[in-house]
């Protein structure tokens, strides 16, 4: 199959490992993975911060730069659900009936990772190798937006070496929410000391998600606390095999940028 | 305009000169709990849920009903009461009474309160939430009287008892004043705990016949 | 409330709205700065934490007995859905079925008219005490206010209730007002307020309930008023319903001479059969019983049983405005059920307080700005990390996020003049929408590896508003290339 991978703006621009984690895995599952070069944003910041109107644009460039595409698959479950259940709302609500008729049209052919992984292909053993402590938090638009259940665990499960632990308070936000991080900071941090305290408590490794958006908010806490558990996307888990471990990534994406 | 006038118009102009008509509501829940009325498998949902709330139920053959409401009376007051302390329903069976209890009749209600224990029937019992539904008739008494003394017995029989909150409701006369006692008196406001007995009966013991 | 009122009679989308200066919908700060206070109260944070997680736990166990929970969510949600969509004809029938049956209506257009014509009630009674069974609709207008204003003694009989005004404190939570306070905390309010009280009284939650009922019984048992909400009115027969727990609600619906009910026109239903699905929906979502102890259904007055007396008010107050709103109206379907504050992690640290709303949590998240107009509480919708738990256990499926995302919008839209955020929003929605453009932004971001001097972390202190991130997290270094240019670089474009 001829996959169109939409990185996302913050993937491509802070965390680009993701991505190219994404596109390795994909490939390796012997698909063909085209980067269409037009793509920036699904508008969802400015969807959730009240720019609706502003927003039209980024989702009329969206659909310019995807158009054509077979299938389009993204390392995020929050951008995924914006596409979903965003854009063809404001840009209807803003008059442009045909580009809301070709972003739903758009949308009918995105799936999250997970999702394209055991839904559209079929497979929950990609193959990987990933031999650490592993604790999932399943963000909450891929939870409850995508309803993505329990494919992620499905996937990591079959991953050999990989020891799955259970993340106590798993489906507790971990307080990100796009501006609410900034605009509500104190709260924030609040939800994610919580999430952080459990995360930790696991004596995990690795912290995984489907969502380099929130994996940036916890990372960033624990990075801060200079905590021992990293956390890294469940793309870049997928996407590691024997071959690509060395004795000196341990813990690191195996899929370097 | 008045008040009326303008929240009325207030509605209608929010609503707007073209309304969207108002959706059908598909009514695909249980209706019914598929057991009929009084199956015995429904009386012990019954019983399982009135106890859950710390209520009690004693079971009886329906001939018995006025013996266990004594014994349901000796299990709430002690052995020691009396029949003044006991007031029923004015339409409450004969042989269900206490010898020479006390009737409720038109005094004023709150000289209820000076009574230790009620006795009234139900008008419908909803097994699958262990509800008992007063309706003010004259077995059910007015509502004060199932209210002020602190502790409420009241009889169940097997045909009253339904297993679903539809089914229960559709028995009932919405006109009536209603009262759908679940358990004692409580209150979770502390910590969100359940605690019995506040303001109505502490203590609730239900006679189950049949 | 503030003494400065502004000239300008606020109005959403072009209804009156709630007015300010009376009642408890507009708080003196924004959430933000009042979350920031609450969040370092750890005996609050403690108590929330427990409370919270004891009665999410209960409801998701009874919930999950109920094999058609789905359903009966679709039909509650639809059955709102199709009452806003003929409100007024719901009420004017309603009003004929409860006059017919001896009540007598009348019609409030906010809080102010509201409280005088309860107050104007009572007084006509000749007594100067009141008793009150819990209400939002009360609390909302600043009803006890009112009355007390008129020299009148007003007793709120719900344990919570009692809990908050003898603190001389203001309800945190639409259920359990006093969630906020633990059993200890509660005791001491008791021993030092109760006259009389045990001395001996421990923090046991039961000996503390009977306290409040010895407290009350006797005010009960001399009430000739009394004051209450309304769960559901049910237009066809005119029958007014309260769902309650410990009998104060009865104690208030049967002994006084005169009851006066106080409702919002949404809690109108049409049929009796509605609330077959309303009295499954709400005890489980609530305080996660099957039922809850006690519900009172009355139809205006019934000779030789309750009041003789029966007013009815039926209360506006900004819900006109949220009828007006295609998308806010949703947020007239909420029956208070309160699912959605024990399951918020927002509501859950931050506290009742911190939304400065008598209606907390998700749900007074969106209802509050729209009773009040949006730029009355225009922190409110951004008070939530749009996570969704709000939606998935709403017994009537009000899709919250979906309104607060909708009334941020409103909010950015109200504003005369362009703010800095605004600003920048536009400039980063036109670059965004040309690729050329966002390669050059991408590229200008790596400007940030000067200042991370080859760390991987950029450095803590950095200039609002990257600082509210960077104050508790650190924030990568950006990489020396996006991924799409090393895509084209690689496979060429």
């Amino acid at each position: 199959m001829k996959v169109a991978l939409f990185a996302t703006c913050l993937v491509d621009t802070l965390t680009p490992s993701v991505a190219r984690a994404t596109a390795t895995l994909l490939q390796r599952l012997g698909h063909e993975v085209v980067v269409p070069p037009g793509q920036s944003c699904c508008g969802q910041m400015h969807v959730n911060t009240g720019y609706r109107r502003e927003a039209v644009p980024i989702v009329a460039n969206h659909v310019r730069a995807f158009a054509g595409a077979e299938a389009i698959v993204a390392p995020s479950g929050s951008c995924v659900a914006s596409i979903h259940h965003q854009q063809a709302e404001v840009a209807r609500r803003a008059g442009e009936h045909r580009l809301a008729d070709e972003a739903e049209e758009l949308a009918g052919r995105t799936y999250e990772l997970s999702q394209f992984l055991v839904d559209v292909l079929g497979v929950t053993d990609v193959g990987a190798y990933y031999p650490h402590r592993v604790t999932y938090h399943p963000t909450c638009h891929s939870l409850r937006l995508l309803k993505v259940g329990d494919r992620p665990y499905q996937l990591l499960r079959a991953v050999r070496g990989l020891e799955l632990v259970e993340l106590p308070g798993a489906e507790q936000c971990c307080g990100f929410g796009g501006t609410f991080a900034v605009k509500n900071a104190d709260t924030s941090t609040a939800m994610l000391t919580d999430k952080m305290a459990n995360v930790l408590g696991t004596h995990a490794e690795v912290c995984t998600a489907g969502d380099a958006s929130c994996l940036m908010h916890i990372g960033g806490g624990l990075s801060r606390l200079r905590a021992g558990t990293r956390t890294v996307h469940l793309a870049e888990i997928l996407a590691s095999t024997e071959e690509a471990v060395t004795p000196d990534q341990q813990t690191r994406p195996a899929v370097s940028a | 305009m008045s008040a009326r006038e303008e929240v009325l118009s207030r509605v209608r102009q929010a609503l707007g000169a073209d309304r969207t008509p108002p959706e059908e509501v598909v009514r695909d829940y249980r209706l019914t709990d598929g057991r009929p009325a009084g199956a015995p498998a429904l009386l012990e949902l019954l019983v399982d849920r009135v106890e859950d709330y710390r209520a009690t139920v004693l079971r009886c053959a329906p001939a018995e009903v006025g013996a266990t409401v004594r014994a349901a009376l000796d299990q709430g007051l002690g052995s020691g009461w009396s029949a003044g302390d006991v007031v029923v329903a004015p339409g409450l069976a004969e042989d269900w009474r206490p010898a020479g209890c006390d009737v409720d009749d038109d005094r004023p209600a709150v000289q209820l309160a000076d009574r230790a224990a009620s006795v009234t029937a139900v008008a419908v019992a909803v097994a699958e939430t262990g509800t008992l539904v007063l309706d003010g008739s004259p077995a059910c008494g007015r509502r004060a009287l199932s209210l002020l003394p602190d502790c409420l017995v009241c009889v169940v029989t097997a045909d009253q008892v339904v297993g679903s909150v539809p089914e229960g409701l559709a028995r009932l006369d919405p006109l009536r004043p209603l009262t759908m006692v679940s358990g004692p008196s409580a209150t979770s406001d502390i910590e969100l705990q359940r605690v019995e007995g506040v303001h109505g009966p502490r203590t609730l013991l239900v006679v189950l016949a049949g | 409330m503030t003494a400065t009122v502004p000239p300008k009679a606020p109005t959403f989308l072009g209804l009156p709205t709630a007015p300010r200066g009376v009642g408890h919908l507009r708080g003196d700060q924004s959430f933000p700065d009042a979350a920031r206070g609450a969040l370092r109260d750890g005996q609050l944070r403690a108590n929330l934490g427990h409370a919270t997680s004891t009665i999410r736990g209960k409801r998701a166990g009874v919930v999950a007995e109920l094999p058609d929970w789905g359903q009966l969510r679709e039909a509650g949600r639809a059955l709102k859905a199709a009452t806003m969509a003929r409100l007024d004809d719901h009420l004017e029938e309603l009003e004929r079925q409860v006059t017919a049956r001896g009540g007598v209506v009348h019609w409030a257009r906010d809080a102010n008219e509201a409280n005088e014509i309860v107050t104007r009630l009572v007084q006509a009674t000749g007594t100067s005490e009141v008793v009150k069974v819990k209400s939002m609709a009360t609390q909302e207008i600043g009803l006890n206010e009112a009355l007390e204003a008129a020299g009148l003694d007003v007793f709120e009989t719900d344990l919570a209730e009692l809990i908050v005004q003898l603190g001389e404190d203001k309800p945190s939570h639409i259920l359990v007002p006093a969630i906020h306070k633990n059993r200890a905390e509660i005791r001491e309010i008791f021993a030092r307020t109760i006259p009389g009280v045990d001395p001996d009284l421990t923090d046991d939650p039961r000996q503390l309930a009977m306290a409040a009922r010895t407290h009350l019984r006797e005010r009960f048992l001399r009430a000739r008023v009394a004051v209450s909400g309304a769960n559901f009115a049910v237009a066809e027969t005119g029958t007014l319903t309260v769902v309650e727990s410990e009998g104060n609600g009865r104690m208030c619906l049967t002994l006084p001479e005169t009851l006066i009910t106080v409702m919002g026109i949404e809690k109108v239903v049409p049929t009796w059969r509605d609330l077959e699905v309303f009295l499954q929906l709400l005890p489980r979502s609530s305080t996660g019983e099957r039922m809850n102890p006690y519900t009172s259904t009355w139809a205006g007055v019934t000779p030789g049983d309750g009041p003789q007396e029966f007013h009815l008010v039926l209360l506006d107050n900004g819900r006109t405005a949220v009828l007006a709103d295609e998308v806010g109206r949703e947020a007239l379907h909420c029956i208070r059920c309160s699912a959605c504050l024990n399951v918020c992690p927002v509501y859950e640290r931050a506290g009742g307080h911190s939304y400065g709303s008598v209606y907390p949590g998700p749900i007074g998240a969106v209802l509050s700005p729209m009773l009040t107009g949006v730029e009355d509480n225009a922190s409110l919708p951004f008070a939530s990390s749009l996570c969704g738990a709000c939606y998935d256990v709403c017994p009537v499926a009000i899709d919250i996020p979906s309104i607060l995302v909708h009334l941020r919008a409103e909010h950015v839209e109200a504003q005369e003049r362009p703010t800095a955020e605004a600003v920048a929003f536009r400039g980063l929605a036109k670059v965004m929408s040309h690729p050329r453009l966002w390669h050059l932004a991408q590229r200008a971001s790596r400007l940030g590896r000067l200042i991370a001097r080859g760390k991987p972390t950029l450095p803590n202190a950095l200039p609002p508003p990257v600082s509210s991130w960077t104050r508790s997290r650190d924030l990568p270094t950006p990489p020396k290339e996006t991924f799409v240019e090393s895509w084209v670089r690689e496979h060429g474009s």
